[in-house]
Protein backbone atom coordinates (compact mmCIF):
# COMPACT_ATOMS: atom_id res chain seq x y z
CA UNK A 1 0.00 0.00 0.00
CA UNK A 2 1.56 3.24 -1.18
CA UNK A 3 0.69 6.74 -0.02
CA UNK A 4 0.38 9.73 -2.34
CA UNK A 5 -0.36 13.41 -2.02
CA UNK A 6 -2.45 14.60 -4.94
CA UNK A 7 -3.93 17.91 -5.95
CA UNK A 8 -6.98 18.38 -8.15
CA UNK A 9 -7.48 18.54 -11.12
CA UNK A 10 -6.15 15.01 -11.64
CA UNK A 11 -4.23 13.95 -14.75
CA UNK A 12 -3.95 10.57 -16.45
CA UNK A 13 -0.46 10.37 -14.99
CA UNK A 14 -1.87 10.80 -11.45
CA UNK A 15 -4.50 8.15 -12.08
CA UNK A 16 -2.16 5.56 -13.59
CA UNK A 17 0.14 5.47 -10.59
CA UNK A 18 -2.73 4.64 -8.21
CA UNK A 19 -3.55 1.05 -7.23
CA UNK A 20 -6.48 -0.24 -5.19
CA UNK A 21 -5.55 -0.02 -1.51
CA UNK A 22 -3.29 3.02 -1.84
CA UNK A 23 -3.91 5.87 0.54
CA UNK A 24 -4.26 9.34 -0.96
CA UNK A 25 -4.15 12.70 0.75
CA UNK A 26 -6.18 14.88 -1.58
CA UNK A 27 -5.93 18.66 -1.72
CA UNK A 28 -7.55 21.34 -3.85
CA UNK A 29 -11.08 21.79 -5.13
CA UNK A 30 -13.56 18.95 -4.78
CA UNK A 31 -17.19 19.28 -5.94
CA UNK A 32 -20.06 17.76 -4.03
CA UNK A 33 -23.07 16.08 -5.54
CA UNK A 34 -25.38 13.24 -4.63
CA UNK A 35 -28.68 11.75 -5.81
CA UNK A 36 -30.85 14.78 -6.56
CA UNK A 37 -27.96 16.90 -7.90
CA UNK A 38 -26.86 14.09 -10.21
CA UNK A 39 -30.41 13.67 -11.50
CA UNK A 40 -30.43 17.36 -12.43
CA UNK A 41 -26.95 17.28 -13.96
CA UNK A 42 -27.79 14.29 -16.18
CA UNK A 43 -31.04 15.98 -17.14
CA UNK A 44 -29.08 19.12 -18.11
CA UNK A 45 -26.66 17.01 -20.16
CA UNK A 46 -29.53 15.34 -21.99
CA UNK A 47 -30.98 18.72 -22.85
CA UNK A 48 -27.61 19.99 -24.04
CA UNK A 49 -27.39 22.53 -21.20
CA UNK A 50 -24.28 23.46 -19.20
CA UNK A 51 -23.39 21.71 -15.97
CA UNK A 52 -22.79 23.78 -12.80
CA UNK A 53 -19.06 23.09 -13.19
CA UNK A 54 -16.81 21.47 -15.78
CA UNK A 55 -16.11 17.90 -14.55
CA UNK A 56 -12.98 17.53 -16.71
CA UNK A 57 -10.17 16.29 -14.48
CA UNK A 58 -12.26 16.90 -11.37
CA UNK A 59 -13.37 14.83 -8.41
CA UNK A 60 -16.95 14.60 -7.11
CA UNK A 61 -17.49 13.83 -3.44
CA UNK A 62 -20.80 12.10 -2.71
CA UNK A 63 -21.83 14.01 0.39
CA UNK A 64 -24.78 15.88 1.81
CA UNK A 65 -23.22 17.83 4.67
CA UNK A 66 -24.99 18.92 7.81
CA UNK A 67 -25.57 22.69 8.07
CA UNK A 68 -22.61 24.93 8.87
CA UNK A 69 -22.57 26.66 12.21
CA UNK A 70 -21.84 30.39 12.16
CA UNK A 71 -18.08 30.83 11.78
CA UNK A 72 -17.56 27.43 10.14
CA UNK A 73 -17.52 26.73 6.37
CA UNK A 74 -19.44 23.46 6.65
CA UNK A 75 -20.88 20.97 9.12
CA UNK A 76 -20.14 17.26 9.30
CA UNK A 77 -19.33 15.85 5.89
CA UNK A 78 -18.82 12.10 5.63
CA UNK A 79 -19.47 10.14 2.44
CA UNK A 80 -22.89 8.88 1.44
CA UNK A 81 -23.48 5.41 -0.08
CA UNK A 82 -22.22 5.50 -3.65
CA UNK A 83 -24.24 2.80 -5.40
CA UNK A 84 -27.08 5.26 -5.81
CA UNK A 85 -24.85 7.13 -8.27
CA UNK A 86 -24.15 3.97 -10.34
CA UNK A 87 -26.03 5.18 -13.38
CA UNK A 88 -24.60 8.71 -13.24
CA UNK A 89 -20.86 8.22 -12.70
CA UNK A 90 -20.14 6.42 -16.02
CA UNK A 91 -21.90 9.22 -17.96
CA UNK A 92 -19.80 11.94 -16.32
CA UNK A 93 -16.60 9.92 -16.77
CA UNK A 94 -17.14 9.03 -20.41
CA UNK A 95 -18.79 12.24 -21.63
CA UNK A 96 -17.26 14.89 -19.42
CA UNK A 97 -13.86 13.60 -18.34
CA UNK A 98 -14.59 13.24 -14.62
CA UNK A 99 -11.49 11.72 -13.03
CA UNK A 100 -12.65 10.69 -9.59
CA UNK A 101 -15.51 9.98 -7.25
CA UNK A 102 -15.30 9.80 -3.47
CA UNK A 103 -17.92 7.85 -1.54
CA UNK A 104 -18.45 4.70 0.42
CA UNK A 105 -19.51 1.21 -0.52
CA UNK A 106 -19.61 -0.75 -3.71
CA UNK A 107 -20.35 0.64 -7.16
CA UNK A 108 -21.29 -1.22 -10.34
CA UNK A 109 -19.28 -3.05 -12.98
CA UNK A 110 -20.13 -0.20 -15.38
CA UNK A 111 -18.31 2.21 -13.06
CA UNK A 112 -15.29 -0.13 -12.92
CA UNK A 113 -15.31 -0.43 -16.71
CA UNK A 114 -15.48 3.34 -17.16
CA UNK A 115 -12.58 3.76 -14.73
CA UNK A 116 -10.47 1.35 -16.80
CA UNK A 117 -11.39 2.74 -20.21
CA UNK A 118 -11.27 6.44 -19.40
CA UNK A 119 -8.65 6.41 -16.61
CA UNK A 120 -10.61 7.39 -13.57
CA UNK A 121 -10.61 6.28 -9.94
CA UNK A 122 -13.24 5.60 -7.32
CA UNK A 123 -12.04 6.51 -3.84
CA UNK A 124 -13.44 5.21 -0.54
CA UNK A 125 -13.77 7.49 2.41
CA UNK A 126 -14.73 6.36 5.92
CA UNK A 127 -18.48 6.46 6.38
CA UNK A 128 -19.57 8.01 9.62
CA UNK A 129 -16.24 9.75 10.26
CA UNK A 130 -18.07 12.90 9.28
CA UNK A 131 -16.95 15.22 12.08
CA UNK A 132 -13.31 14.47 11.27
CA UNK A 133 -13.83 15.18 7.55
CA UNK A 134 -16.02 18.25 8.14
CA UNK A 135 -13.50 19.84 10.49
CA UNK A 136 -10.79 19.43 7.81
CA UNK A 137 -12.65 21.28 5.04
CA UNK A 138 -11.21 24.77 4.60
CA UNK A 139 -13.82 26.42 2.39
CA UNK A 140 -17.27 25.54 1.10
CA UNK A 141 -19.52 27.42 -1.30
CA UNK A 142 -22.86 26.42 -2.80
CA UNK A 143 -22.51 26.83 -6.57
CA UNK A 144 -25.76 25.29 -7.84
CA UNK A 145 -29.16 23.88 -6.94
CA UNK A 146 -29.39 25.77 -3.65
CA UNK A 147 -33.01 24.63 -3.31
CA UNK A 148 -31.80 21.06 -2.77
CA UNK A 149 -30.49 22.02 0.66
CA UNK A 150 -27.99 19.39 1.80
CA UNK A 151 -27.98 17.98 -1.73
CA UNK A 152 -26.94 21.27 -3.39
CA UNK A 153 -23.71 21.28 -5.41
CA UNK A 154 -20.86 22.74 -3.37
CA UNK A 155 -17.31 23.69 -4.26
CA UNK A 156 -15.09 22.57 -1.40
CA UNK A 157 -11.46 23.31 -0.72
CA UNK A 158 -9.83 20.42 1.04
CA UNK A 159 -6.37 19.90 2.38
CA UNK A 160 -4.90 16.43 2.75
CA UNK A 161 -8.26 14.69 2.79
CA UNK A 162 -7.45 11.03 3.56
CA UNK A 163 -9.09 8.61 1.09
CA UNK A 164 -8.36 5.11 -0.19
CA UNK A 165 -8.16 4.01 -3.82
CA UNK A 166 -11.07 1.61 -4.14
CA UNK A 167 -11.46 0.96 -7.90
CA UNK A 168 -8.32 1.77 -9.84
CA UNK A 169 -7.83 2.15 -13.61
CA UNK A 170 -6.62 -1.45 -13.82
CA UNK A 171 -9.85 -3.11 -12.69
CA UNK A 172 -8.82 -3.84 -9.11
CA UNK A 173 -11.42 -3.62 -6.34
CA UNK A 174 -10.18 -2.82 -2.83
CA UNK A 175 -13.32 -4.19 -1.16
CA UNK A 176 -12.91 -7.59 -2.79
CA UNK A 177 -9.15 -7.71 -2.22
CA UNK A 178 -9.45 -6.70 1.46
CA UNK A 179 -12.29 -9.15 2.10
CA UNK A 180 -10.28 -12.05 0.67
CA UNK A 181 -7.20 -11.10 2.63
CA UNK A 182 -8.97 -10.89 6.00
CA UNK A 183 -11.57 -13.65 5.78
CA UNK A 184 -11.37 -16.34 8.50
CA UNK A 185 -8.72 -14.49 10.50
CA UNK A 186 -10.65 -14.22 13.78
CA UNK B 1 -58.11 1.80 41.05
CA UNK B 2 -54.83 3.46 40.36
CA UNK B 3 -54.37 7.20 40.15
CA UNK B 4 -54.08 8.86 36.79
CA UNK B 5 -50.84 10.76 36.33
CA UNK B 6 -51.01 13.87 34.23
CA UNK B 7 -48.04 14.63 32.01
CA UNK B 8 -47.95 17.87 30.09
CA UNK B 9 -46.89 17.23 26.50
CA UNK B 10 -44.49 20.18 26.77
CA UNK B 11 -42.25 17.94 28.91
CA UNK B 12 -42.32 15.31 26.14
CA UNK B 13 -41.36 17.98 23.60
CA UNK B 14 -38.48 19.06 25.81
CA UNK B 15 -37.29 15.47 26.32
CA UNK B 16 -37.36 14.76 22.57
CA UNK B 17 -35.50 18.02 21.90
CA UNK B 18 -32.71 17.10 24.31
CA UNK B 19 -32.48 13.45 23.22
CA UNK B 20 -32.20 14.44 19.55
CA UNK B 21 -29.32 16.82 20.18
CA UNK B 22 -27.51 14.49 22.55
CA UNK B 23 -27.87 11.56 20.13
CA UNK B 24 -26.35 13.60 17.28
CA UNK B 25 -23.21 14.64 19.14
CA UNK B 26 -22.51 11.97 21.77
CA UNK B 27 -22.03 8.33 20.97
CA UNK B 28 -23.59 5.98 23.57
CA UNK B 29 -20.92 4.87 26.06
CA UNK B 30 -21.44 1.13 25.44
CA UNK B 31 -20.71 1.54 21.71
CA UNK B 32 -17.71 3.78 22.35
CA UNK B 33 -16.31 1.18 24.77
CA UNK B 34 -16.87 -1.66 22.31
CA UNK B 35 -15.06 0.30 19.58
CA UNK B 36 -12.05 0.78 21.85
CA UNK B 37 -11.99 -2.96 22.59
CA UNK B 38 -12.28 -3.70 18.86
CA UNK B 39 -9.26 -1.51 18.12
CA UNK B 40 -7.22 -3.60 20.57
CA UNK B 41 -8.29 -6.84 18.87
CA UNK B 42 -8.24 -5.76 15.21
CA UNK B 43 -5.47 -7.44 13.20
CA UNK B 44 -5.65 -5.54 9.90
CA UNK B 45 -3.47 -2.39 9.84
CA UNK B 46 -6.01 -0.59 7.64
CA UNK B 47 -8.82 -1.83 9.88
CA UNK B 48 -6.97 -0.41 12.88
CA UNK B 49 -6.44 2.91 11.11
CA UNK B 50 -10.16 3.10 10.32
CA UNK B 51 -11.12 2.33 13.93
CA UNK B 52 -8.70 5.02 15.12
CA UNK B 53 -10.41 7.51 12.80
CA UNK B 54 -13.81 6.40 14.07
CA UNK B 55 -12.68 6.95 17.68
CA UNK B 56 -11.19 10.33 16.75
CA UNK B 57 -14.56 11.19 15.21
CA UNK B 58 -16.28 10.51 18.54
CA UNK B 59 -13.87 12.93 20.24
CA UNK B 60 -14.29 15.71 17.65
CA UNK B 61 -18.05 15.36 17.74
CA UNK B 62 -18.28 15.45 21.54
CA UNK B 63 -17.06 19.07 21.40
CA UNK B 64 -20.51 19.91 20.12
CA UNK B 65 -19.74 21.59 16.79
CA UNK B 66 -19.74 18.73 14.28
CA UNK B 67 -22.36 15.96 14.61
CA UNK B 68 -21.07 12.35 14.63
CA UNK B 69 -22.38 11.89 11.08
CA UNK B 70 -23.58 14.37 8.48
CA UNK B 71 -26.63 12.14 8.09
CA UNK B 72 -28.36 13.02 11.32
CA UNK B 73 -31.18 10.72 10.37
CA UNK B 74 -34.91 10.60 10.50
CA UNK B 75 -36.24 10.76 14.07
CA UNK B 76 -37.60 7.36 15.05
CA UNK B 77 -39.27 7.24 18.42
CA UNK B 78 -40.40 4.24 20.46
CA UNK B 79 -42.61 5.18 23.40
CA UNK B 80 -43.73 2.85 26.15
CA UNK B 81 -46.64 4.69 27.68
CA UNK B 82 -47.96 3.67 31.06
CA UNK B 83 -51.70 3.07 30.91
CA UNK B 84 -52.22 5.36 33.91
CA UNK B 85 -50.79 8.34 32.07
CA UNK B 86 -52.99 11.13 30.80
CA UNK B 87 -51.33 13.57 28.43
CA UNK B 88 -52.48 17.17 28.81
CA UNK B 89 -51.57 20.49 27.25
CA UNK B 90 -51.96 19.53 23.58
CA UNK B 91 -51.44 16.69 21.13
CA UNK B 92 -48.70 14.14 21.82
CA UNK B 93 -47.69 13.73 18.20
CA UNK B 94 -47.55 17.49 17.70
CA UNK B 95 -45.31 17.84 20.75
CA UNK B 96 -42.93 15.14 19.50
CA UNK B 97 -42.73 16.76 16.07
CA UNK B 98 -42.10 20.19 17.61
CA UNK B 99 -39.26 18.77 19.70
CA UNK B 100 -37.69 17.19 16.62
CA UNK B 101 -38.09 20.27 14.44
CA UNK B 102 -36.58 22.61 17.04
CA UNK B 103 -33.66 20.28 17.80
CA UNK B 104 -32.71 19.81 14.15
CA UNK B 105 -32.83 23.57 13.60
CA UNK B 106 -31.08 24.72 16.78
CA UNK B 107 -28.30 22.11 16.74
CA UNK B 108 -27.46 22.46 13.03
CA UNK B 109 -28.54 18.92 12.23
CA UNK B 110 -29.22 17.89 8.65
CA UNK B 111 -32.85 17.81 7.61
CA UNK B 112 -33.29 14.64 5.56
CA UNK B 113 -37.02 14.06 5.11
CA UNK B 114 -38.23 14.46 1.55
CA UNK B 115 -41.16 13.75 -0.75
CA UNK B 116 -40.57 10.18 -1.96
CA UNK B 117 -41.50 10.99 -5.56
CA UNK B 118 -40.28 14.53 -6.24
CA UNK B 119 -37.38 14.07 -3.74
CA UNK B 120 -38.03 17.63 -2.55
CA UNK B 121 -36.50 18.13 0.88
CA UNK B 122 -39.21 19.09 3.35
CA UNK B 123 -36.75 21.25 5.27
CA UNK B 124 -37.86 20.33 8.80
CA UNK B 125 -36.96 16.64 9.16
CA UNK B 126 -40.60 15.86 9.86
CA UNK B 127 -42.57 13.84 10.48
CA UNK B 128 -41.00 11.87 13.28
CA UNK B 129 -41.75 8.16 12.98
CA UNK B 130 -43.49 7.26 16.22
CA UNK B 131 -44.23 3.77 17.57
CA UNK B 132 -46.29 3.70 20.75
CA UNK B 133 -46.77 0.78 23.11
CA UNK B 134 -49.02 0.63 26.15
CA UNK B 135 -47.29 -0.55 29.31
CA UNK B 136 -48.42 -0.97 32.93
CA UNK B 137 -47.88 1.91 35.37
CA UNK B 138 -47.72 5.69 35.11
CA UNK B 139 -44.33 6.28 33.47
CA UNK B 140 -43.34 7.06 29.92
CA UNK B 141 -40.19 5.56 28.47
CA UNK B 142 -38.87 7.20 25.33
CA UNK B 143 -36.31 5.63 23.00
CA UNK B 144 -34.98 8.12 20.45
CA UNK B 145 -33.22 6.78 17.37
CA UNK B 146 -31.66 9.08 14.77
CA UNK B 147 -31.79 6.65 11.86
CA UNK B 148 -29.44 7.30 8.99
CA UNK B 149 -30.37 6.40 5.44
CA UNK B 150 -27.25 4.46 4.46
CA UNK B 151 -27.64 1.73 7.03
CA UNK B 152 -31.44 1.75 6.80
CA UNK B 153 -31.21 1.05 3.07
CA UNK B 154 -29.29 -2.13 3.87
CA UNK B 155 -32.22 -3.54 5.86
CA UNK B 156 -34.89 -5.97 4.79
CA UNK B 157 -37.93 -8.03 5.71
CA UNK B 158 -38.16 -11.54 4.35
CA UNK B 159 -40.93 -14.05 4.86
CA UNK B 160 -39.05 -17.35 5.26
CA UNK B 161 -40.66 -20.78 5.16
CA UNK B 162 -41.20 -22.46 8.55
CA UNK B 163 -38.96 -25.29 7.35
CA UNK B 164 -36.06 -22.85 6.93
CA UNK B 165 -35.75 -22.88 10.71
CA UNK B 166 -32.84 -21.71 12.83
CA UNK B 167 -30.14 -22.41 10.25
CA UNK B 168 -32.14 -20.73 7.50
CA UNK B 169 -32.45 -17.63 9.65
CA UNK B 170 -28.73 -17.54 10.37
CA UNK B 171 -27.84 -18.06 6.71
CA UNK B 172 -30.22 -15.33 5.53
CA UNK B 173 -28.84 -12.80 8.01
CA UNK B 174 -25.19 -13.63 7.36
CA UNK B 175 -25.55 -13.69 3.56
CA UNK B 176 -27.43 -10.41 3.57
CA UNK B 177 -24.97 -8.55 5.79
CA UNK B 178 -22.01 -9.87 3.79
CA UNK B 179 -23.72 -8.82 0.56
CA UNK B 180 -24.26 -5.32 2.00
CA UNK B 181 -20.52 -5.30 2.74
CA UNK B 182 -19.11 -1.79 3.08
CA UNK B 183 -22.38 0.03 2.27
CA UNK B 184 -23.90 0.40 5.77
CA UNK B 185 -20.70 1.79 7.40
CA UNK B 186 -19.26 -1.21 9.23
CA UNK B 187 -18.60 -2.04 11.98
CA UNK B 188 -22.36 -2.38 12.24
CA UNK B 189 -24.86 -3.34 14.89
CA UNK B 190 -27.41 -5.72 13.42
CA UNK B 191 -30.93 -5.91 14.78
CA UNK B 192 -32.80 -9.10 13.91
CA UNK B 193 -36.53 -9.56 14.41
CA UNK B 194 -37.93 -13.07 14.25
CA UNK B 195 -41.62 -13.93 14.35
CA UNK B 196 -44.66 -11.77 14.89
CA UNK B 197 -45.91 -10.92 11.43
CA UNK B 198 -44.75 -8.92 8.42
CA UNK B 199 -44.55 -5.51 10.13
CA UNK B 200 -44.05 -6.67 13.69
CA UNK B 201 -40.74 -8.38 12.91
CA UNK B 202 -39.46 -5.13 11.38
CA UNK B 203 -40.32 -3.20 14.53
CA UNK B 204 -38.63 -5.88 16.65
CA UNK B 205 -35.51 -5.65 14.50
CA UNK B 206 -35.27 -1.90 14.88
CA UNK B 207 -35.88 -2.06 18.62
CA UNK B 208 -33.12 -4.68 18.81
CA UNK B 209 -30.55 -2.21 17.42
CA UNK B 210 -31.21 -0.02 20.48
CA UNK B 211 -30.42 -2.73 23.02
CA UNK B 212 -27.38 -2.15 25.21
CA UNK B 213 -24.37 -3.48 23.28
CA UNK B 214 -22.99 -6.70 24.68
CA UNK B 215 -26.25 -7.56 26.43
CA UNK B 216 -27.20 -11.03 25.27
CA UNK B 217 -30.76 -12.16 24.69
CA UNK B 218 -31.98 -13.87 27.90
CA UNK B 219 -33.23 -16.83 25.82
CA UNK B 220 -30.12 -19.05 25.55
CA UNK B 221 -31.21 -20.30 22.10
CA UNK B 222 -31.19 -16.75 20.79
CA UNK B 223 -28.01 -15.78 22.63
CA UNK B 224 -26.30 -18.68 20.90
CA UNK B 225 -27.59 -17.57 17.51
CA UNK B 226 -26.37 -14.01 18.17
CA UNK B 227 -22.90 -15.34 18.94
CA UNK B 228 -22.84 -17.61 15.89
CA UNK B 229 -23.89 -14.82 13.50
CA UNK B 230 -21.38 -12.39 15.02
CA UNK B 231 -18.53 -14.87 14.59
CA UNK B 232 -19.49 -15.55 10.97
CA UNK B 233 -19.68 -11.83 10.19
CA UNK B 234 -16.38 -11.03 11.83
CA UNK B 235 -14.83 -13.88 9.87
CA UNK B 236 -16.16 -12.46 6.59
CA UNK B 237 -13.12 -10.22 6.17
CA UNK B 238 -15.22 -7.12 5.41
CA UNK B 239 -13.81 -5.19 8.37
CA UNK B 240 -14.07 -1.55 9.41
CA UNK B 241 -15.41 0.63 6.56
CA UNK B 242 -15.26 -2.52 4.41
CA UNK B 243 -11.51 -2.04 4.02
CA UNK B 244 -10.65 -5.42 5.52
CA UNK B 245 -10.33 -6.80 9.02
CA UNK B 246 -12.00 -8.79 11.76
CA UNK B 247 -14.33 -6.06 13.05
CA UNK B 248 -17.32 -6.20 10.70
CA UNK B 249 -19.99 -6.10 13.39
CA UNK B 250 -19.94 -4.85 16.97
CA UNK B 251 -23.01 -6.83 17.98
CA UNK B 252 -25.99 -8.88 16.82
CA UNK B 253 -29.21 -8.43 18.75
CA UNK B 254 -32.14 -10.76 18.14
CA UNK B 255 -35.68 -10.17 19.36
CA UNK B 256 -38.30 -12.88 18.88
CA UNK B 257 -42.08 -13.27 19.27
CA UNK B 258 -44.46 -16.08 18.35
CA UNK B 259 -45.69 -16.25 14.75
CA UNK B 260 -48.41 -17.97 12.71
CA UNK B 261 -47.91 -21.71 12.06
CA UNK B 262 -47.61 -21.01 8.33
CA UNK B 263 -45.04 -18.20 8.56
CA UNK B 264 -41.51 -17.41 9.62
CA UNK B 265 -41.12 -13.63 9.36
CA UNK B 266 -37.56 -12.33 9.54
CA UNK B 267 -36.37 -8.73 9.58
CA UNK B 268 -32.85 -7.38 9.52
CA UNK B 269 -32.31 -3.78 10.53
CA UNK B 270 -28.82 -2.47 10.13
CA UNK B 271 -27.33 0.23 12.32
CA UNK B 272 -23.93 1.75 11.63
CA UNK B 273 -21.11 2.34 14.09
CA UNK B 274 -22.60 5.74 14.97
CA UNK B 275 -25.76 4.05 16.17
CA UNK B 276 -27.36 7.14 17.66
CA UNK B 277 -29.97 6.29 20.20
CA UNK B 278 -30.84 7.69 23.60
CA UNK B 279 -33.52 6.90 26.11
CA UNK B 280 -35.24 8.57 29.04
CA UNK B 281 -37.83 7.59 31.63
CA UNK B 282 -40.37 10.25 32.55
Amino acid sequence: MAEYKLKTPLTNEDILKLKAGDKVYLSGVVYTGRDAAHMRMIDALNKGEDLPFDPKGQVIYYVGPSPARPGYPIGSAGPTTSYRMNSFAPVLITQKGLKGMIGKGKMSQEVKDACIKYKAVYFASIGGAAAVVGSAIKKAEVIAYDDLGPEAVRKLEVEDMPIFVCYDAYGNDLYELAKKEWANKL
Amino acid sequence: MSNIREINVSSIEEAIYNLAIEAAYKLPQDIHQKEKESLEKEKSPVGKAVLETILKNVEVSAQGVFPLCQDTGLAVIFMEIGQDVHFVGGGLTDAINKGVERAYKDAYLRKSSCDPLTRKNLGNNLPAIVHTFIAPGDKVKIFFDAKGGGSESMSKVQMLKPADGRDGIIKTVVDWVIEAGPNPCPPTIIGVGIGGDFERCAILAKKATMRHLGEKNPDPRLAEMEEEILTKLNNSGIGPAGLGGITTSLGIHIEMEPCHIATLPLAINTACHVNRHKEILI
